[in-house]
């Protein structure tokens, strides 16, 4: 197909069922934003709960009749939100956004190619998340309410639909949006791993690659690897619900004064198998936006990245070693000592090829010629997220230290240095930074540093507060923070962390209408605006259908910046040594 | 084919445009991958819940024996037609690939006979831990041989059209691999539930 078929496609081809993966890549981002709007909003409802437990609010519980009864929040659907916020943002926002938005907008502009391997497979895989989003959400407006087993889905909670309301069609409903969403994202992970092993362009070997697609790279095999055990559990889950099959189910359990007939089961089974995924999964979250972050570096810091190749090896050793350490999450569970200390090794093991990637990020500013633009400052606060997340990490990987931490909200705080904030902010650095590739106009600087500041003080001081709430004893997941008298000295620290909060929440506020402002209204954007070497600025803004009229040819790696001294101080990867031969010829 | 392109095999390739470069292998490869973790998580399920007091393996029905029997038959079948359509051999090709389609079909009528034998003799998924496995096991297995029945049917249509050749039968070679896969997958869970 030429580039000029473009204009033959119908809207709905272009727009809706779209086979370009740039328009595949910003409605998986658009979607999530939409996705973002539940599980922020869901977020608020629950830091109200934290900050004023014992409130009056007739306001909400007007707007929300299925959550409050005479201005009280119920308990049950306390832990539906929780559980509704946590999978939504980790299944439907962050993976949507980083990974299947990012991944899919950028790879092929990256490696050089005019599409994804399979794009016909590619706009299914969109079009089976859009219905897992609707059975997700739809568990909201089932009798009994949403799923309430948390984001972990345990069983026995999980398995009877008796056990607590939010077990019963919003459970279903919620394991039924999980199998289309492991669904689609397993087709997009095959689209990426092949589209990256099998369509670089001449010249682009693995090792001239931009670190966001080796991290994209990485995720995706990690993906198809590691997804499998959850389907497996979520069919088991399926079964034991309606089919009354015992795979996670114990004997005796008695629910409302009746003992079930359920026997022999066993509901660590789906702890291992969830978490089998369930580490892997916040690497794949995690990588993408490091990788987006040593792009930013590179491009604004205007130095080449320090330590290209091992960050990779780093990479390689951070994705073997996701996959043997799934038991930190489960040394209260009764394991056997011996296989907690190995777990315990393995995990501590894992900060040492994270340390390197953050020194990377860190060595890669020296003498660096730093543009404050805001994906810069996404990025660099990210380098903080990650030492912060990653200190908290040594205490939990810690066996010994994990037993008195476990399920405190220090482990909270550690996982949304990691999963809510590193991935948010790569989410923020790479819109702002490719954003005039993606509309054609540039995003606003202005309202970007309002954003990139409101949203940084208030996620740092709430998390860092978190952990200290989970030194004092506070545990996570509880309706009444009041309830235990013992966390008295602690608990004060709610009401600021969820001022802290609507702060940072406002901010979104700020982003989303700078974003859809910029989008229509935005001054135009050049070919290159940031003087980036990689490949997607070689094409001009936004980039055309088939990304290119010639595929270019590549010639060196992704972050020559002013490493020849020429005047531009930066070398694109499609800049031959010497002039071609018929150039000379 | 040419001369010249069968001498390229023997020598390096020079690198393509990437528009000329076939990504179905790699393609074929990472499902293969996906399919195997997910019957290794099963097969992690099965280990440990085998633990249990409860677990009392179940005569399983004689007729699952013919089924290995018919899939294997199958997989061969699916083979000789590689072979034909390498030599160039389009009809024998055609016919070996329906016939491997067909004995795929009577393979699965085959595992619902079993599941009705069960039936008839009183056990169902929920009976116990044993039978819950082998109907969650023989299901997801039996959904995955379906997706290679529509690989089959695919190319069956493919060769009657002329579509392949000699040179040109990568779906058809893809296809054969993933279809020893799923027999092979058949052989795996039987033996796992025959000798646990
Ligand atoms: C620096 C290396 C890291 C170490 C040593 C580490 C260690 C741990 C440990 C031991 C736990 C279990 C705590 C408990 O439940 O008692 C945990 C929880 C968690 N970690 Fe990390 N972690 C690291 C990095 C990350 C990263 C990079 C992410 C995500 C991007 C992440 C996300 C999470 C999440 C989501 C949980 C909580 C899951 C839950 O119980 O709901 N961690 N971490
Ligand atoms: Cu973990």
């Amino acid at each position: 197909m030429s580039a000029e078929a473009v204009h033959a496609e119908s809207f709905i081809r272009r727009y809706l069922f779209s086979t370009d993966h740039k328009t595949i890549g910003k409605q998986y981002l658009l979607t999530a934003f939409f996705m973002g709007l539940f599980a922020v909003g869901w977020s608020i409802l629950i830091r109200i709960q934290l900050a004023w437990p014992h409130a009056n609010l007739p306001l909400l519980s007007r707007l929300f009749p299925g959550l409050y009864q005479d201005g009280v929040l119920l308990p049950e659907r306390y832990l539906s939100l929780v559980t509704m916020h946590g999978t939504v943002m980790v299944f439907f926002v962050i993976s949507f956004a980083l990974v299947s938005g990012f991944g899919n907008f950028i790879i092929p502009l990256h490696i050089g190619a005019r599409d994804m391997a399979y794009p016909v497979l590619n706009m299914l895989s969109y079009w089976t998340a859009v219905p897992a989003c609707i059975l997700m959400i739809a568990s909201f407006f089932v009798p009994d309410g949403a799923a309430a087993a948390g984001w972990t889905a345990y069983p026995p909670l999980s398995a009877l639909p008796q056990a607590v309301p939010g077990s019963g069609w919003g459970q279903t409903l919620w394991l039924l949006g999980m199998a289309l969403f492991i669904a689609s994202f397993t087709m997009g992970s095959l689209n990426f791993v092949t589209t990256i092993l099998n369509l670089r362009t001449k010249g682009m070997s693995m090792f001239r690659m931009p670190l966001t697609v080796w991290t994209l790279f990485i995720s995706s095999v990690l993906g198809i690897l590691a997804f499998p055990a959850l389907t497996a559990a979520a069919i088991m889950l399926l079964l034991d619900r309606h089919g009354g099959t015992s795979f996670f189910l114990p004997s005796g359990l008695v629910v409302g004064g009746q003992v079930l007939e359920h026997s022999g089961g066993t509901p660590l089974l789906f702890q291992h198998l969830f978490w089998f995924l369930g580490h892997p999964e916040v690497y794949i979250l995690v990588l993408p936006a490091i990788g987006i972050a040593f792009d930013v570096v590179a491009v604004f810091g205007r130095r080449p990245v320090f330590g290209y190749r091992t960050s990779i090896w780093a990479l390689l050793v951070i994705g073997v070693l996701s996959m043997i350490v799934w038991g930190h999450h489960m040394f209260t569970s009764g394991m056997n000592p011996y296989l907690g200390e190995y777990f315990s090794v393995a995990t501590v093991a894992i900060t040492v090829p994270f340390a390197v990637l953050g020194m990377n990020l860190i060595a890669s500013l020296w003498r660096a010629e730093i543009r404050l633009h805001p994906a810069m400052l996404f990025a660099l606060a990210m380098i903080a997220a990650i030492g912060l997340g990653g200190l908290g990490g040594l205490w939990l990987g810690t066996a010994s230290s994990d037993m008195y931490l476990h399920d405190s909200y220090f482990v909270v705080g550690h996982f949304h240095f990691m999963i809510g904030v590193v991935t948010a902010f790569g989410i923020f650095a790479g819109t702002y930074y490719w954003f005039p590739k993606m509309f054609g106009r540039m995003i606003d600087q202005r309202l970007g540093k309002i954003h990139f500041w409101a949203t940084s003080v208030g996620v740092f001081f709430a998390f860092i507060a978190m952990h200290f709430l989970g030194l004092g004893g506070v545990l996570r997941r509880t309706y009444d923070p009041t309830a235990y008298e013992y966390t008295a000295s602690v608990t004060w620290l709610n009401l600021p962390i969820s001022i802290a909060l609507f702060l940072a929440a406002a901010a979104q506020v700020v982003f989303l209408v700078n974003f859809f402002w910029s989008m229509f209204r935005g001054q135009k954007a050049e070919a290159n605006p940031w003087e980036a070497a990689t490949l997607e600025w070689t094409t001009p803004s936004p980039a055309p259908h088939l990304n290119w009229r010639e595929l270019p040819s590549v010639f060196r790696g992704p972050y020559e910046y002013r490493t020849d001294g020429r005047a531009a101080g930066y070398r694109s990867q499609v800049v031959p040594d010497e002039p071609p031969a018929e150039v000379r010829a | 084919m040419t001369v010249g392109s069968m001498a390229l095999e023997r020598f390096p390739m020079p690198p393509r445009p990437a528009e000329a470069r076939p990504p179905y292998a790699m393609g074929l490869v990472a499902i293969i991958a996906s399919v195997t973790m997910l019957f290794v998580a099963f097969t992690a399920a099965l280990l440990i819940r085998r633990t249990a007091p409860d677990w009392v393996p179940i005569d399983l029905p004689g007729i699952l024996w013919w089924n290995t029997g018919v899939i294997l038959a199958s997989s061969l079948t699916m083979e000789f037609s590689r072979r034909a359509i390498r030599r160039g051999a389009t009809a024998l090709a055609e016919r070996w690939t329906a016939g491997a389609f067909g004995l795929g079909v009577v393979f699965l009528g085959g595992q619902t006979a079993a599941w009705l034998v069960l039936v008839e003799k009183g056990v169902f998924l929920p009976s116990s831990p044993y039978a819950s496995f082998f109907y969650l096991l023989s299901a997801v297995h039996g959904c995955h041989l379906i997706g290679g029945l529509v690989a089959l049917g695919w190319c069956w249509r493919k060769l009657r059209a002329g579509a392949y050749g000699a040179f040109g039968h990568r779906g058809l070679g893809h296809a054969a691999i993933y279809w020893h896969f799923v027999g092979g997958l058949w052989l795996y869970v039987f033996f796992m539930l025959g000798a646990l």
